[in-house]
């Protein structure tokens, strides 16, 4: 994969590269911040940060429309922010606080927002396969064309109920993009100790559901196959799916030193394979963007990340009665709702 | 501006650790990502990497320090032009520990004193006026009824599972719905619980309101993590955004012969779930009644049938839309000398004792709890201030059965109105044996029942 070189996208606009790296970067930042603010003690229990993976979603987010829905696991924190939603409330669920998406009920790992049909934030490696494939079943159901982006990583692949969803998602030809966001490492096995069948998407001919791989280092490859996807569902052609070789720079979650590869390794791919240098420099070499716009951006990303850390820190944890509240919906449903 | 670098958190358990190894030294630069030390947690060496760019600009804590608390300044970050001494004028102090009341918050339902407990407001209301026309029904053609009667109403709700459509239900249950709603809304599934329950969720998520069939609660085993983590949880997790409005349903507890996988009664699983409803009727007008509610609920129920029950026929109010709510018990006899309490098919043997104690002048008042989840309690407790016994009549086992639970609840908020010991009548506790002879010995008998309350009523 290091060797492949980002794609050449002649028609790409100098507006369209300044918002993918303005995105990742925020990201980047982001996440960075969040690793700041664990290690402080403000935010606690798991915290697994997307650094590296960035033009996974940002990409795929390019590709998707009003409507669309996406659900993911616990990595989460990165397709929150692609898709919108605010930094602050993902922050502030971060630190548990009541300014938080979740009102500091959730937490890094379960967020949701229903305005950018968001549909979490899932603890359980792979629940959120079927769950994906059941919103894009709610789409059909209604007869509109949106389309369910349905993320899991390369250790959820080999999960069992992802194959259930596979078969019942072809069957009934779901419009669902399965994301295998494949960073070759499920916790601290890589994608070699785990299968002796690495490339996942092949898996799909078994049910019938077409697929490919795709350089997730590159945010217009990515973009590229997001479309073709897109595509594919929105037709009515049943699900798709798309195996993004991406890599994470950091541990499985905070607590993981990531002992199970070499620093080298990780190094190499900050130095060659880099998302966002990649962009940094296509804008730069194809004077899309001068080194003081991607300085003026650089500094609205920091602002906008420090001011959710700001926020994060000084929204007030929920109060005591928030413990009792939203364990059951009010009780009955509208007729014909 | 010069900034200190905290001793990190590098787990979610860590308050201390060593500072291993400096990785950099003062007057080095560092860029966010750089690798500036190793500190050892409890569990592992952790790099640890600058956030921020800058020069260190002076270290605070010598290598191979053990015991540095999470939060304390290790070394001191600055920009080009300063000095590590204007750390001083800028610091800031370190962030507080999380603040926060200690203590709990109180129950919203707190236990009455024990020597005085109100008596508590109990709905005797009857489900349906009086004079209403009664048909007889199985309780088959009950739970039939309710749902195609709540898919004509909404057109959102939708049944699955295995052998529901084309073959009519594996039990029946589902004939003739496929004729009516057609395969857009009676959906055949493969053979793959884990999978079609998650696809249910996610459908409720995305607005519908599913009916998923399980061919028995057993094979829903394969599928309860979506039912527990997905389904009950969500409404919490996402701070009241989206839950999943949904029914699970299918027959439960033993049916006939058929072994220890096949047969075993999950009241007690389902009911300890916050977020879950828990439904199991006995009578044929309670499952229709109690089936559209938990159609139209807003949160995900699980409604628990039973096979044996399928095909017995009870009177049914003839209306229009008949619905029994959630939370309210049914009295089925009146009684003064003991409660016997019990739900879905061990009100069978609730009610057979019930009648040959009576032969013995013993008057036994039988509730039907209906519903595990909520639970009626009041009712129970409003029983038994009169009758000071109970026995509890279920089919499943007894550590940690419905039964003990209702006996913590009765001995918390009523135990000076109690004479004897409540008794828990249960199955035996053991997996279901297939010999006919063992089986029937495995299961609760009424001559159990009624030998419990004469223990109780001390005859």
């Amino acid at each position: 994969m290091a060797a492949r070189k980002a794609a050449k996208k002649p028609n790409v606009s100098a507006e369209e590269l300044q918002g993918y790296y303005r995105d990742m970067l925020l990201i980047r930042r982001f996440e960075e911040k969040a690793g700041q603010l664990y290690g402080m003690g403000l935010i606690g229990g798991f915290c697994h940060l997307y650094i590296g993976q960035e033009a996974v979603v940002v990409g795929l987010e390019a590709a998707a429309e009003e409507g669309d829905k996406r659900i993911t696991s616990y990595r989460d924190h990165g397709h929150m922010l692609a898709c919108g939603m605010d930094p602050n409330g993902v922050m502030a669920e971060l630190t548990g606080r009541e300014g938080g998406y979740s009102k500091g009920k959730g937490g890094s790992m379960h967020m949701f927002s229903k305005e950018k049909h968001f549909y979490g934030g899932h603890g359980i490696v792979a629940a959120q396969v079927p769950l994906g494939a059941g919103l894009a079943f709610s789409d059909m159901y209604k007869g509109n064309d949106r389309v369910t982006f349905t993320y899991f990583g390369d250790g959820a692949a080999n999960q069992g109920q992802v194959y259930e969803a596979y078969n019942m998602a072809e069957l009934w030809m779901l419009p669902c993009i399965f994301v295998i966001e494949n960073n070759q490492y499920a916790m601290g096995t890589s994608t070699q100790r785990s299968t002796k069948s690495p490339s996942y998407w092949e898996r799909g001919a078994a049910y019938g559901i077409p697929g490919e791989e795709v350089d997730g280092m590159d945010v217009l490859a990515v973009k590229a196959a997001g479309a073709k996807a897109v595509a594919h569902c929105r037709a009515g052609k049943g699900p798709y799916i798309l195996e993004i070789k991406t890599y994470r720079y950091r541990g499985h979650s905070m607590s993981d030193p990531a002992k199970y590869r070499t620093r080298e390794e990780v190094q190499k791919m900050r130095d060659e394979r880099d998302p966002i240098e990649a962009v940094r420099s296509m804008l730069l070499t194809g004077k899309h963007a001068t080194e003081e716009d991607l300085k003026a951006i650089d500094k609205e990303i920091k602002e906008i990340v420090n001011a959710s850390a700001e926020f994060a820190k000084e929204s007030p944890e929920p109060a005591l009665e928030e413990l009792w509240t939203d364990i059951y919906a009010a009780e009955t449903a509208p007729q014909n709702a | 501006m010069a900034t200190e670098i905290l001793m990190p958190a590098l787990s979610p358990t860590m308050e201390e650790g060593t500072l291993a190894k400096w990785l950099v030294k003062e007057g080095d630069t560092v860029s966010s990502g750089d690798i500036m030390a190793e500190i050892e947690t409890d569990k592992a060496t952790m790099e640890f990497e600058a956030v921020d760019e800058g020069i260190i600009g002076k270290i605070l804590i010598d290598e191979g320090t053990e015991g540095v608390k999470v939060n304390t300044p290790i070394a001191v970050l600055i920009e080009e032009g300063e000095s590590a001494d204007d750390i001083e004028a800028s610091s800031a102090p370190a962030p507080a520990a999380l603040s926060g009341e200690e203590g709990k918050a109180a129950s919203p339902a707190t236990a009455s004193t024990p020597d005085a407990p109100p008596t508590p407001s109990v709905d005797l209301s009857p489900d349906y006026p009086e004079g209403t026309t009664m048909k007889e029904q199985t309780v088959r053609e009950a739970l039939r009824d309710a749902m195609a009667e709540e898919m004509r109403r909404d057109d959102t709700v939708f049944l699955m599972g295995e052998e529901v459509a084309e073959y009519q239900g594996a039990y029946k249950v589902s004939q003739g719905l496929l004729d009516e709603f057609g395969s857009k809304r009676v959906i055949d599934t493969p053979i793959t619980e884990h999978g079609f329950a998650g696809i249910g969720v996610g459908a409720a998520f995305g607005g519908l309101r599913p009916i998923v069939e399980f061919m028995t609660w057993n094979f829903a085993m394969q599928a309860i993590d979506q039912i527990l983590n997905s389904a009950a949880k969500t409404l919490y997790m996402s701070g009241g955004q989206m839950g999943a409005p949904m029914v699970f349903r299918g027959p439960n507890g033993a049916a006939a012969r058929v072994g220890a996988q096949h047969s075993q009664d999950y009241a007690a699983w389902y009911m300890q779930v916050p977020g879950l409803k828990v439904v199991m009727p006995y009578s044929a007008a309670d499952a229709k009644g109690l089936m559209k509610t938990a159609i139209r609920d807003n949160n995900p129920v699980c409604f628990l049938e039973n096979e044996i029950l399928y095909g017995r026929s009870f009177e049914v109010p003839d209306m229009d839309d008949f619905t029994v709510p959630f939370g309210k018990a049914r009295i089925w006899r009146e009684g003064s000398d003991v409660t016997i309490v019990s739900f879905g098919i061990g009100m069978q043997y609730a009610l057979e004792a019930a009648d040959k104690l009576a032969e013995d002048g013993i008057s036994a008042e039988v509730l039907d709890l209906r519903t595990i989840r909520p639970m009626d309690t009041g009712a129970i407790i409003n029983s038994v201030m009169k009758t000071n016994r109970c026995v509890t009549v279920e089919e499943g086992w007894p550590q940690g059965s419905v039964g003990s639970y209702i006996s913590s609840v009765i001995m918390q908020e009523a135990f000076d109105y109690l004479d004897a010991p409540v008794i828990n009548c249960t199955g035996k506790d053991v997996p279901m044996p297939y010999a006919a002879n063992l089986e029937k010995h495995a299961l609760i008998t009424t001559d159990e029942v009624i030998a419990a309350v004469k223990q109780v009523t001390y005859r």
